[in-house]
């Protein structure tokens, strides 16, 4: 059984010859912690000892807290040039000891920490910034050329993975897009009839709610909503084979892994966003219909009618077109960040979160750009 | 009845997943201070009693006891107790890749004693200069060899001084010669911690090198055909798998020791 007593040490002098006796006693198990060795220090340097011997005779339990303590130990006697003897030791730990120390350790192994200066930190940090610029810009060309080798049928892929693509991007979704877009249209109704109530013009919360979601919200909210679960699964997925090395099992086949496990996922999110987006679009008119009649004393038809009279066909084709767009920044973004990842499990939780933020970025970027090219196309 | 029981004892262990058992009726004791190896082909279910031995599993049917103590039907509490006495070196080495290898080292450490920080360091350098890897604290686990990895999962094993060792296919994935100090290793640790040790391995080498004791799987009849130490498998037994097994199909084939 374990004794109960605390791990404890006394200094002696060994009659005679000089050495510096220290008799260990109790329990030195890592439970209970160390003695601190600051004592033998003190020793070590003030008597100037020939040798350093050690008493067990009231050694009680042991384990790699002692050898921790005697390899501290030993360290001391070799910085005061002072001899240890282990002899007393028990078995066990001579042998630990002599095993710690078998495998001498290389000279220019060890991590001298270096902080870099603040001007070489900003450099680096620039020329990585570079670098990714032109990895992320070489990875747009691949596409690019894999796209075109689709088009041509001669990109290299499994129609069974683009088909449960297009599953996973479409009737998954479903259920989370109905609810987000069911609620925008709701509060922008609301928003819209507290507003416009003011002025005796309720019936114009549904051109407000029509055009709002036909043009917008339909695409933005779809496409957000994709960037968050198709986008980040994309990267993690992708960043997962990198870890791996199912990716490198496809280079190593010849099959360009931009054509087998990037193409399909870009396809499938282009061909399943416009349809996403259409629903959104007739579920958040749905919602806002739910406010409008229910609040403003309208009736359905007036409110259908007002909204079909508001949405112009421009305004249809402007959202689905974007959404298209949106589709392909989701899944450049997600499978990007998952070809960049390190091969690490945090780098695939990095790229996956990288890929929602770059994605989400790059829609509300790309709707800026497309508000000002459809004004000045007069769209 | 022996004085203290033994550190590891399974009694008619039958796993499965849902209704497909993977194996019936497993049965062995482990005596303190011994290397035990269960071996057996692939698909086997080797790995899988692995598992069940440290609760990734719940088994079928049986118990598994640890000094004594069931385990299989101790409460979470109870299974962490024992847990901590345990190390366990998983096939993959399965370290914290976003942990250099003494942060994976001292984790358990951190989370199971009351050490300071610096004394924390301290044992777990001692832990790495054991297995071999002195100097290699403040590398991370991409950045050594797969060999380095393993012992360094082995010096994770061994942080809180675990009264059982539990190593899944220690030598998957090395070269023969760092098998090899895998295996003095093993040995040097058995004998100086003097903990109890099963391995998990189809390695022949390692089998014969270091197994005190054993037990061998069979993938056909989903059970334990054999057991004993296994030199004396090769040198006495007349069970045809086992020998062909022991001898990399060289004798007990079907058809086999014809020019014997």
């Amino acid at each position: 059984m374990e004794l109960t007593e605390q791990a404890t040490f006394a200094v002696g002098s060994d009659a005679g010859n000089g050495a510096l006796s220290i008799r260990l006693s109790g329990a030195w198990t890592l439970r209970r912690g160390l003695p601190s060795a600051e004592r033998i220090e003190h020793e070590l340097a003030a008597r100037r000892p020939s040798a350093v011997v050690f008493e067990v005779h009231e050694l009680g339990a042991w384990d790699s807290a002692l050898v921790t303590f005697l390899r501290h130990i030993e360290a001391l006697c070799t910085r005061h040039h002072v001899a240890m003897h282990r002899e007393a030791l028990p078995a066990g730990v001579q042998r630990l000891l002599a095993l710690a120390g078998a495998v001498r350790e290389q000279p220019s192994v060890r991590r001298v920490s270096s902080r870099m200066p603040r001007v070489a930190r900003l450099g680096t940090a620039a020329l990585d910034l570079a670098a990714n610029g032109v990895r992320t810009v070489t990875f747009i060309g691949d596409v690019t050329l894999a796209t075109g080798r689709f088009v041509r049928g001669t990109a290299r892929f499994r129609f069974r993975d683009l088909a449960v693509l297009v599953q996973e991007c479409g009737a998954r979704a479903l259920p989370i897009v109905t609810l987000i877009s069911v609620l925008v249209g709701m509060i922008l109704a609301f928003v819209g009839a507290v507003q416009l109530e003011r002025f005796g013009a309720q019936i114009y919360v549904a051109d407000l709610v029509g055009v709002a979601m036909v043009r917008e919200m339909g695409c933005i909210m779809t496409g957000i909503i994709m960037a968050g679960r198709t986008g980040s699964g994309f990267a993690a997925q992708i960043g997962t084979m990198q870890v791996t090395q199912e990716v490198d099992a496809l280079t190593t086949l010849g099959i360009p892994a931009v054509d087998f496990l990037v193409l399909p996922r870009i396809v499938a999110l282009c061909v399943m966003m416009p349809v996403l987006c259409v629903y959104a679009d007739v579920l958040g008119i749905g919602g806002g219909a739910v406010v409008g009649v229910g609040m403003l004393d309208l009736t359905l038809p007036q409110y259908v009618h007002e909204t079909a009279s508001a949405i112009t066909f421009a305004n249809f084709a402007v959202g689905v077109a974007k959404s298209v767009v949106f589709g392909a920044v989701v899944g450049i973004a997600g499978c990007l960040r998952g070809m960049q990842a390190g091969r690490s499990s945090a780098a695939v939780g990095d790229a996956a979160t990288s890929a929602v933020v770059t994605g989400i970025v790059l829609i509300i970027a790309a709707d800026g750009v497309f508000a000002v090219l459809f004004n000045m196309l007069g769209i | 009845m022996t004085a203290t029981p033994p550190p590891l004892a399974v009694h008619g262990l039958t796993l499965g997943y849902g209704d497909r058992v993977v194996l019936k009726d497993v049965a062995f004791t482990v005596k303190r201070g011994e290397i035990f190896i269960i071996m057996g082909g692939s698909g086997s279910g080797k790995s899988t009693v692995l598992r069940h031995l440290i609760g990734l599993g719940e088994p079928v049917k049986g118990a598994v006891f640890y000094g004594g103590v069931d385990f299989t039907t101790a409460t979470a509490d109870e299974r962490n107790a024992i847990l901590r006495r345990i190390g366990v070196l998983f096939q993959s080495g399965a370290l914290w890749t976003s942990m250099t290898l003494l942060e994976n080292v001292a984790l358990p450490l951190e989370e199971y004693t009351d050490l300071t920080p610096g004394e924390i360091r301290d044992v777990a350098s001692l832990k790495l200069d054991l297995v071999g890897l002195p100097g290699f604290e403040d590398y991370y686990p991409s950045e050594v060899s797969g060999g380095m990895q393993k012992r360094a999962a082995l010096a994770r094993a061994i942080a809180l001084d675990p009264d059982v060792l539990l190593f899944d296919e220690p030598s998957a994935g090395l070269d023969p010669v760092s098998s090899r100090h895998l295996d003095d290793l093993i040995l040097q640790l058995r004998d100086s911690l003097g903990a109890t040790i099963v391995v998990v391995t189809h390695e022949l080498a390692s089998i014969l090198a270091i197994g005190d004791d054993s037990i061998f799987l069979d993938a056909d009849t989903r059970t334990a055909i054999a057991g004993g130490s296994p030199k004396e498998l090769l040198a006495q037994s007349t069970d045809p798998r086992v020998l062909r097994f022991l001898t990399r199909g060289a004798e007990g084939a079907p058809g086999g020791r014809t020019n014997g």
